[in-house]
């Protein structure tokens, strides 16, 4: 379709986009939240009266005072305590919280509750929680029969937040009788999915209702677990997401919302909870991960097995790490031909930060080692990188996992897009090389060269669960309700295009209404780069309900069966005339009045019964340079393939692609939570280094391939998530050929690649 | 022995417009206009001065809005992002960034756009590395920078041509 200008940009560039940090309720209450100072400790006492007597203090609240209400929360497993119940987990979870007229007195109060510790061993990493007879949750609290999306939570026990496995054929007999294998371990950082709108909510509790404004990409997920705190009908439970100031997955389920409403609760007051940066790194992260792959080859290269050992790093609570973990699982062993294969997964507890969701969740992760190992091992055979994946990569149409969708892409296409950019840089800078002479390589010496590909597929889309509903006005105008959020993806552009192509209007009269649950219809989230796909569905199932109504309305006004009305071309074709639809609405009103109606709904059904929705490609190439006195390491070029079977709106998928890509260099090269005992060194953003403009790369090539393969509107699949995920395993890739010694973890800062480079003199 | 001064009378304008108020002294600039003023447009992030999206200009330079403190806009003039336009004419800024799609989430454009508008101000024949230089003081999370980064250079070259033409 077309590139047509964001409906919300107007908004953003004078300052009037209003979010969930810019809303206000009469008489408003402050929330402070006092942070627990220990990783792993039973909590002793709680002296509050200082707190409460302080300036402008209304409550002070912890877990010994929230009645009735449920103490914990959790979409999959209920394990995370609204405030610390006995004992705390990481350092910054909550233990109380203050409300004050004001957020100045509620920071000065929270300051004024002692809280005595009794201290436990802090088991901050993977391999020591999973190895230590300390328990940091002494109980399971998965429920037996439930599961998220497939996936049945393990009992935990032994600090195991969860486990999982994928088979089939004979991976250890393939791997015994292999031609090579080839071993790669390498190590994911915990990352921070930094939304510039730190995680916040207001929340305000009445006799029988419960409103909250909040950042939650996913408000009927938190609408679900706000009734059960409350023991209130869904109904009464109003969750109300404006504009969000950056998700990319961090802001997937319930985070603050159970806090500000047990606030209001007790308080009798609407309260704002916000965060700093400091809360929010400790609010949620990305899982960190150690995986191991081991791949075996037959003497022509071909795949014969790959073993895979995935170990997350899930910190105190599960939140959404069984899925992330399930996900990491399908995700980690690539879109090649694989006879025999075995994932193993186990997600520990640790006393660090709750991971959940981060963009690509459980791809990047697998695919670091996955698709790194695919690098060394083309090293090892002494074939080209590329022509090894094009040897074992699947063709459209197979089966990536036995039950699931088949491959619904042309990866061998993307990659040859991606070579060819590739090449074409290498061919600019040699011709600039030339014209310069000598002095531009003088300039160069001292620079190593390495460049990479790597593709992912990624089991997206999440459920196809969506409804959507379009109102037609008496003028022919169109209000589109949908409960998926706006979070700068532009899906409120993009839903209204589709909106107005289905129903033949202008895009300037579609108005978009967007996740406010007490008007707009049920959602099953704002993740796993579903919306244009799975909504999208919905809407036009919802036009096309529209335009059934309108018949039916336009042969009752006519007096003729329904089937003598044809819809051609935006209007309504009767024998005697021919009507606009805003005519067929007035006629059967009798008035300039009335709407007409049509509903959407997506299920397990036609063209979604088939999970995953659609398989989400990520297929990138990046050529990086490394300054091989400091270690520095830039991009020269990075090449990004949006697969999206049909875009929409071209501008917003390249604006997708660039972005995730962008998040993807920070984790290849800056970015990583550092735990130096108990707590982070880094909780701060002049330390956790992001992104900023003069990182970018030297050039972008965004390439986009529309084959209409997808299940989506004109043959769309989604875009959001596809371009990180395969980015830090190029980068690492690229890093390793430059250099060459492979790196076995990120971020691939300065020290770390000088020390590589020191590998290689040796 | 005297009570400590823990509030402070100051006289500013702010978007044209003279204002007189009683300010706690450890009032932050940001949070004078946003709870105060109700001008929500200036946003509070990394609240370190190192993510710009509280920029707004004070007496013609970029500041931080959440690491100044209110009283000491005391005899200033401010600008953030609501007094761009006028009135339903967006400043050339403002209409850069719209026509580039030089936003996402948009938590970030107010900051973009004021120091954007603080650099053009001072430099309007800033050139592509002064744009990078002044930008690189922003953080976003989304577009990957490039949408912002041409969205400031057309803003620059349409400035240069508008004071080129009202020069001859």
């Amino acid at each position: 379709m077309t590139a047509v200008p964001r409906s919300d940009a107007w908004e953003k560039v004078t300052g009037r986009a209003r979010y969930a940090v810019d809303m206000a309720l009469p008489n408003m209450a402050h929330a402070a939240v006092v942070r627990s100072e220990r990783a792993h400790a039973r909590i002793a006492g709680i002296d509050r009266a200082e707190a409460e007597a302080a300036p402008g203090v209304i409550a002070v609240v912890t877990a010994d005072d929230l009645g009735d209400l449920g103490r914990r929360f959790g979409h999959i497993v209920p394990d995370h305590a609204v405030l610390a119940d006995g004992k705390v987990r990481y350092y910054g979870e909550p233990v109380a919280v203050v409300v004050a007229e004001t957020p100045h007195q509620a920071a000065d109060a929270a300051d004024l509750v002692w809280v005595d510790y009794d201290d436990l061993p802090a088991l901050t990493d993977s391999a020591t929680a999973l190895a230590s007879d300390t328990l940091i949750h002494e109980q399971s609290y998965a429920e037996p029969g439930q599961e998220f999306l497939g996936v049945a939570p393990t009992p935990s026990a032994d600090n195991v937040a969860h486990r999982g496995e994928l088979a089939w054929g004979d991976a250890e007999a393939a791997l015994a009788e292999a031609a090579a294998v080839v071993e790669t371990t390498a190590r994911f950082p915990l990352v921070y999915g930094y939304a510039m709108e730190t995680y916040n909510a207001l929340a305000d509790w009445q006799p029988g209702s419960l409103h909250v404004v909040s950042t939650a990409q996913h408000p009927l997920m938190v609408r679900k677990e706000l009734a059960r705190m409350f023991s209130l009908p869904l109904a009464a439970v109003r969750v109300e997401v404006p504009y969000i100031g950056g998700g990319y997955g961090s802001k997937s389920y319930t985070k603050l919302e159970p806090l500000a409403a047990a606030a209001s609760w007790a308080s009798g007051r609407p309260v704002r909870v916000t965060t700093d940066v400091e809360a929010a790194m400790y609010t949620t992260r990305a899982d960190g991960a150690v995986v191991t792959v081991r791949t075996a080859f037959d003497a022509g290269a071909r795949i014969c097995a790959r073993d895979i050992d995935i170990r997350f790093d899930t910190g105190a609570y599960a939140d959404n790490s069984p899925l992330v973990l399930t996900k990491s699982i399908n995700r980690s062993f690539g879109p090649y031909r694989i006879p025999n294969l075995r994932v193993r997964g186990v997600a520990a507890y640790t006393n660090t930060a709750p991971a959940s969701s981060y963009r690509g969740f459980g791809a990047p992760q697998g695919a670091l080692a996955g698709e790194l190992n695919m690098d060394m091992a083309a090293d090892r055979l002494g074939i080209d990188p590329v022509e090894l994946r094009r040897r074992n990569l699947l063709a459209p149409g197979d089966t990536i996992i036995d039950g699931k969708r088949p491959l619904d892409a042309d990866l061998a296409a993307d990659i040859d897009a991606i070579v060819n950019a590739l090449d074409q840089h290498a061919a600019d800078r040699d011709a600039a090389v030339q014209a310069s002479g000598d002095q531009h390589a003088a300039v160069h010496a001292g620079t190593l060269r390495g460049r990479a590909v790597a593709v992912t597929a990624s089991d997206a889309g999440a459920s196809p669960i969506s409804t959507a509903q379009v109102r037609m006005h008496a003028d022919g105008s169109v209000t589109l309700l949908v409960s998926s959020t706006e979070m700068g993806q532009g899906s409120r552009t993009a839903l209204a295009q589709i909106a107005a192509r289905e129903l033949g209007v202008d895009l300037d009269a579609v108005a978009v209404g967007q996740s406010d649950t007490r008007f707009t219809p049920f959602e099953w989230t704002t993740g796993a780069s579903r919306t244009t796909t799975v909504v999208g569905l919905a809407v036009q199932a919802a036009c096309a309900d529209l335009w059934d109504n309108l018949r039916a309305k336009a042969a009752e006004s006519a007096g003729v069966p329904v089937d003598d009305v044809i819809v051609h071309g935006g209007r309504l074709h009767l024998a005697a005339e021919t009507l606009a639809p805003a005519e067929v609405i007035r006629q059967w009103f009798g008035a300039d009045a009335g709407e007409v109606v049509g509903v959407g709904v997506i299920r397990r059904d036609g063209a979604t019964e088939m999970l995953p929705p659609f398989w989400e490609i990520g297929a990138v190439g990046v050529e990086v340079s490394v300054n091989e006195a400091t270690g520095e390491v830039s991009v020269e070029h990075l090449v990004t393939v949006g697969d999206v079977g049909h875009a929409v709106n071209p501008d917003l998928v390249k604006g997708q692609d660039l972005g995730a890509a962008t998040q993807g260099l920070g984790i290849a090269l800056w970015e990583e939570m550092v735990y130096d005992g108990e707590q982070l060194t880094n909780p701060n953003l002049i330390e956790y280094r992001v992104p900023r403009l003069r990182d970018t790369p030297r050039r972008v090539t965004s390439v986009l391939a529309e084959r209409g393969d997808g299940a989506g509107p004109y043959g769309a699949k989604g875009a959001g998530e596809g371009a990180l995920n395969p980015v830090p395993a190029a980068v690492a890739a690229a890093v390793g050929r430059a250099v060459g010694v492979w790196p076995t973890e990120l971020p691939l800062t300065p020290p770390r690649v000088w020390s590589l480079l020191q590998q290689a003199e040796q | 022995m005297t009570a400590p001064v823990t509030s402070t009378v100051i006289r500013f304008r702010v978007n044209g417009h003279d204002r007189e108020m009683l300010v706690p002294v450890r009032l932050t600039v940001a949070e004078l206009l946003r709870d105060r003023l109700g001008l929500t447009g200036t946003k509070v992030s990394c609240e370190m001065q190192v993510c710009g999206a509280c920029t707004v200009v004070v007496d013609g330079d970029p500041v931080s809005s959440c690491a100044a403190l209110a009283c000491d806009l005391d005899g200033t003039e401010v600008l953030t992002v609501e007094g761009l336009a006028q009135g339903r004419d967006l400043h050339p800024v403002q209409e850069a960034f719209m026509e580039a799609n030089a936003l996402q989430c948009g938590f970030c454009t107010p900051g973009f756009i004021m120091m954007a508008v603080a650099l053009l101000d001072a430099h309007p024949d800033a050139g592509a590395e002064d744009v990078r230089e002044w930008m690189d003081g922003n953080l976003c999370r989304c577009t990957g920078y490039a949408p912002i980064e041409t969205a400031v250079t057309l803003a620059a070259s349409r400035l240069t041509a508008a004071t080129a033409e009202d020069g001859q």
